[in-house]
């Protein structure tokens, strides 16, 4: 099947600074692709680059079968939403809605019909004629959206839309924009530092760091098979907890070693080999008390009660990790804490920090 | 009453302190300093010269005399010329009003492209702009004159304009590319996305956001031009020579005794357009000024 969007061998550098190499990306037809990555990762650069809004040293750059590297970004075929809105100040929302309409020379009926159904679609059909200085964080947000929608294109592209909204508009908007992909079916190419925003709207994450790709692949895929320490770490809240220690065959399989902690690894979901490696595990993956299972010991130091779930962190052997327990818990700080871990579930990284 | 026994609740008290009353006396000496030479001139202006000769600079008048006003406008003597500076007056709104308007369009546009569309060698061109407008008037007004004189825009209204236009430009220039930079690069972005191109952004998005500063910008050049006296001597011409060279001509011009009163009333005359501005557009003027630290 053809690619919605691919990108091919992109390069961006500003001067002698590299900030993009060898990227390449398929990303299919409806497919919700979200660019995760720490500020200054290159995502923005990248979602700018397959706008047109940003020059390229080298690569090319296709939007459903076109070569669209050196198109004019109004010829894309693409519709885009900033993070500070980017709404005309001068103009009212119904004009923000129709400008670039306007701009194609559309004739006004079909102007004005389409900001009708894209108001209706948005819930903005009551603010047509205010001015964007009149409306409040999410409703800018979406007019901005709106004024994507409009243009009736394939492709979407959001530049951490939601960044600048409070948390609980934040998540409103979220599952809005979710419910518009499913509505719309459009391609949309997302992108966010944030890590719940990534893991509830895409169908693949791409995360990035330094100008490359880490890891692409769906979201269960990336929680639980991160492709290398750093996705691991970057993934999940709290973190994963990281172990360091030595993988040793035995018998005629491996151990992982650590302090003293022996975990026989017949149950794990790859491939180790001996040597030195890093044994991660998420904090709802360690299972308290449990029975005679191989299973890590600590002191608990901090207890965090969130209402639907409580992390409690404690340490072993001079290291702090966390635990993830459903509902309320008795354990207090220096209560000692024996926890289980499931191997089936952990994930071991080998000296280079890839998944073994 | 002992100070503890008041319990500090509401308002703090407000106490004129040292401070307070030195910052008063400098206000109020500096607001004098630049309103009694205002006072006097007016007053004077409607005096009648036997009047001005008694003495009393500050006395006020005797009775309303605008006998003055009237000569100083339509007939007040440059040489051997008697018609006031009327006649200066409509040419140096001729000359104002095409300068200004070209001056801020032009810089404008320049400050808009510089900023959002980066031309090759945009930097080095608005160093250069900004490095000519250190330099000195004096140093460039014998090429200039020579270059005008081999384009027969030498002693011309056209000629004159466009000097002010020249010279006009650098400052505007960096007015409006320092305005446009705390505009958001993403509302650009958006514009281009919609499919506008150069002119249409400048116009539709970017001209109707930077209405204050098309206010500043037209008052600074027009109080600049307006008051020009250097400029206007060298490249107007006999025909065209602005308010200010026929104020200086008619002030200079002595014979017999000195009209005080039509000195005075031709002063205030000549520097009244840019006092109006001030009065009707301060408002504009402030918000403009400070636009730049407030968003849009």
């Amino acid at each position: 099947m053809q690619s919605a969007v691919s990108v091919k061998d992109l390069k961006i550098a500003y001067g002698s600074t590299v900030v993009l190499q060898n990227i390449n990306l398929e990303i299919a037809p409806r497919e919700f692709l979200v660019l995760l990555g720490a500020s200054g990762c290159g995502k923005s650069t990248l979602l700018n680059a397959i706008a047109g809004l940003t020059d390229i040293a080298d690569g090319e750059v296709w939007i459903e079968g076109r070569n669209v590297t050196w198109a004019e970004p109004k010829d894309r075929g693409i519709g885009m939403v900033f993070q500070s809105y980017a709404l005309y100040p001068r103009m009212s929302v119904r004009k923000n809605l129709g400008f670039g309409l306007r701009v194609a020379g559309l004739p006004k009926a079909e102007i004005a019909a389409r900001a009708n159904r894209a108001a209706e679609m948005l819930h903005l059909t009551p603010l047509l004629d205010r001015r964007p200085a009149e409306l409040s964080g999410g409703q800018r947000q979406r007019v901005a959206i709106g004024r994507a929608l409009v243009r009736q294109v394939d492709v979407f592209l959001f530049d951490e839309p939601l960044s600048n909204l409070d948390a609980k508009l934040r998540n409103e908007l979220r599952v809005e924009i979710k419910k518009l992909h499913q509505d719309l079916g459009n391609t949309m190419i997302y992108v966010t530092h944030d890590q719940v925003e990534a893991m509830t709207l895409a169908d693949r994450i791409a995360i990035m760091k330094d100008g490359v790709i880490q890891q692409l692949a769906a979201p269960a895929e990336i929680y639980h098979r991160p492709a290398n320490l750093f996705v691991a770490g970057f993934i999940g809240a709290p973190a994963m907890n990281f172990i360091e220690g030595q993988i040793v065959a035995r018998g005629a399989g491996h151990a992982f070693v650590a302090g003293g902690l022996d975990l026989d690894l017949a149950g794990y979901q790859g491939a180790p080999l001996p040597g030195p490696a890093t044994l991660g595990f998420r904090p709802e993956h360690l299972m308290p008390e449990a029975g005679g299972g191989p299973a890590i010991e600590g002191t608990v130091s901090v207890v965090e009660p969130m209402g639907a779930d409580t992390v409690v962190w404690f340490s072993h052997e001079g290291q702090s990790h966390s635990l993830r327990l459903m509902g309320d818990t008795g354990l207090r700080p220096r209560d000692p804490l024996r926890a289980g871990i499931d191997i089936t579930r952990a994930n071991l990284f080998g000296a280079d920090g890839t998944r073994l | 009453m002992s100070v503890a026994s008041v319990t500090p609740r509401g308002p703090k008290p407000g106490r004129l302190t040292l401070g307070r009353f030195g910052l008063y006396a400098f206000l109020i000496s500096a607001a004098l300093f630049f309103s009694v030479p205002l006072y006097v001139m007016i007053v004077t202006s409607l005096k009648t010269m036997p009047e001005i000769r008694a003495g009393g600079i500050f006395s006020l008048p005797q009775g309303l005399d605008l006998s003055a006003w009237k000569t100083a406008w339509s007939g007040a003597c440059a040489g051997t010329e008697c018609a006031g500076v009327q006649a200066g007056f409509w040419n140096s709104v001729r000359i104002t009003l095409p300068a200004v308007a070209i001056s801020v369009l032009v810089g404008a546009v320049n400050g808009y492209a510089l900023s959002f569309w980066r031309p090759r060698g945009g930097t080095l061109m608005f160093g250069l702009l900004m490095a000519g407008a250190l330099v000195p008037y004096q140093v460039f007004l014998y090429p200039l004159v020579r270059w005008f004189a081999t384009g027969h825009l030498y002693n011309s209204l056209p000629g004159i304009v466009l000097v002010h236009i020249l010279f006009g430009l650098p400052l505007v220039t960096l007015l409006f590319r320092n305005y446009f930079v705390t505009i958001p690069e993403e509302l650009f972005k958006a514009s281009r996305l919609d499919g506008a191109g150069f002119w249409r952004i400048f116009a539709e998005i970017m001209l109707p956001m930077s209405v204050p500063m098309l206010v500043v910008a037209a008052m600074m050049q027009f109080t600049g031009i307006w008051n020009d006296f250097l400029l206007g001597l060298v490249f107007a011409g006999r025909e065209n020579l602005p308010m200010t060279v026929q104020l200086n001509n008619i002030v200079n011009t002595t014979t017999g005794e000195r009209l005080y009163n039509v000195n005075m009333a031709a002063t205030i005359l000549t520097a009244l357009v840019p006092l109006v501005i001030y009065f009707v557009s301060g408002r504009w003027f402030v918000r403009g000024i400070a636009a730049g630290a407030v968003k849009g």
